[in-house]
């Protein structure tokens, strides 16, 4: 875990450059976090998945599923896929500030 | 002599990635089917290209009439720790399945036919081998719509070219 600066804040970050501490995200934190990563603007669709991740994740302390994003979270997979290129889950869980997803679905 | 004994690749060479892969599924029953799917499914997760190539009875997962059914081997599977003769009991299959599949969904792991649809939106091609569709004495009206083509084995190794190849 190392120390670094996102969007004028510190913040603690893993290897992969996961938050390690939800509760230092905001929301400018996440749209450098999506910049940094091929994002240019979140839309509202975006942010959409990006609250469910980080609302799932605070409530049940896991991140929460492809199948249950596509599902449950307003925004079906293929566009999750559009949205979110090449690793949406994974990418949605940066920029919603919340730890790397471990589950295998 | 010694050489032998020695490593000839550094400890910190970089880590090679996986940029495609092609899985071949080969089984009808319930642990021959979902390995491959949850295997494909999170190569997608990871940005990774993936081909599905379903051969001989494999077909199961991919034909609307069948990939409801699918069961789990409670016969010849050893990983079962059963008697032979109680996994041949008449419904046991069913049984073991339907228990097998309330643990899943308790993981999130979805039923065939949802699990075809995800890895599809997810951007996995699936095909069906030419070879057992002729054998089988079928059409690609016989299978759900999410299957691309039915290609022969030339073509399958055309497509899997530069990635890695799984069967189960």
């Amino acid at each position: 875990m190392t120390a670094t600066l996102i969007a004028h804040a510190t913040v603690d970050v893993d290897a992969e450059g996961f938050l390690t501490d939800p509760t230092q995200w905001n929301e400018e934190i996440a749209e450098a976090i999506a910049a940094e990563n091929g994002i240019p603007e979140l839309t509202d669709r975006h942010w959409l998945v990006v609250r469910f991740m980080r609302d799932r994740y605070l409530a049940t302390g896991n991140a929460p599923s492809i199948r249950s994003l596509g599902k449950e979270s307003g925004v079906p997979v293929k566009e999750l896929y559009a949205l979110f290129p090449t690793r949406p889950a994974k990418l949605a869980a940066k920029i919603g500030g919340i730890r790397k997803p471990t589950g295998c679905i | 002599m010694t050489g032998l004994l020695e490593r000839t690749t550094p400890l910190d060479a970089e880590p090679a990635t996986i940029e495609k892969v092609a899985i071949v599924v080969s089984k009808g029953s319930l642990e021959g089917i979902y390995p491959a799917l949850i295997m494909a499914n999170g190569a997608r997760m990871e940005g990774i290209e993936a081909d599905l190539f379903f051969t001989f009875f494999g077909l199961d997962a991919i034909r609307p009439d069948r990939y409801a059914k699918i069961k789990v081997a409670t016969v010849g599977n050893p990983g079962m720790h059963l008697a032979t003769w109680l996994g041949g009991v008449p419904g046991f299959s069913a049984l073991a399945t339907r228990m097998m599949q309330r643990q899943m969904e308790k993981i999130d792991i979805p039923p065939i036919p949802e699990f075809i649809e995800l890895v599809h939106d997810s951007g996995v091609h699936l095909y069906a081998c030419r070879a057992s569709v002729e054998m089988f004495g079928l059409t690609i009206e016989d299978f759900v719509p999410q299957v691309e083509a039915i290609i022969s084995v030339g073509e399958f190794y055309e497509k899997a070219a530069g990635g890695q190849i799984v069967f189960t």
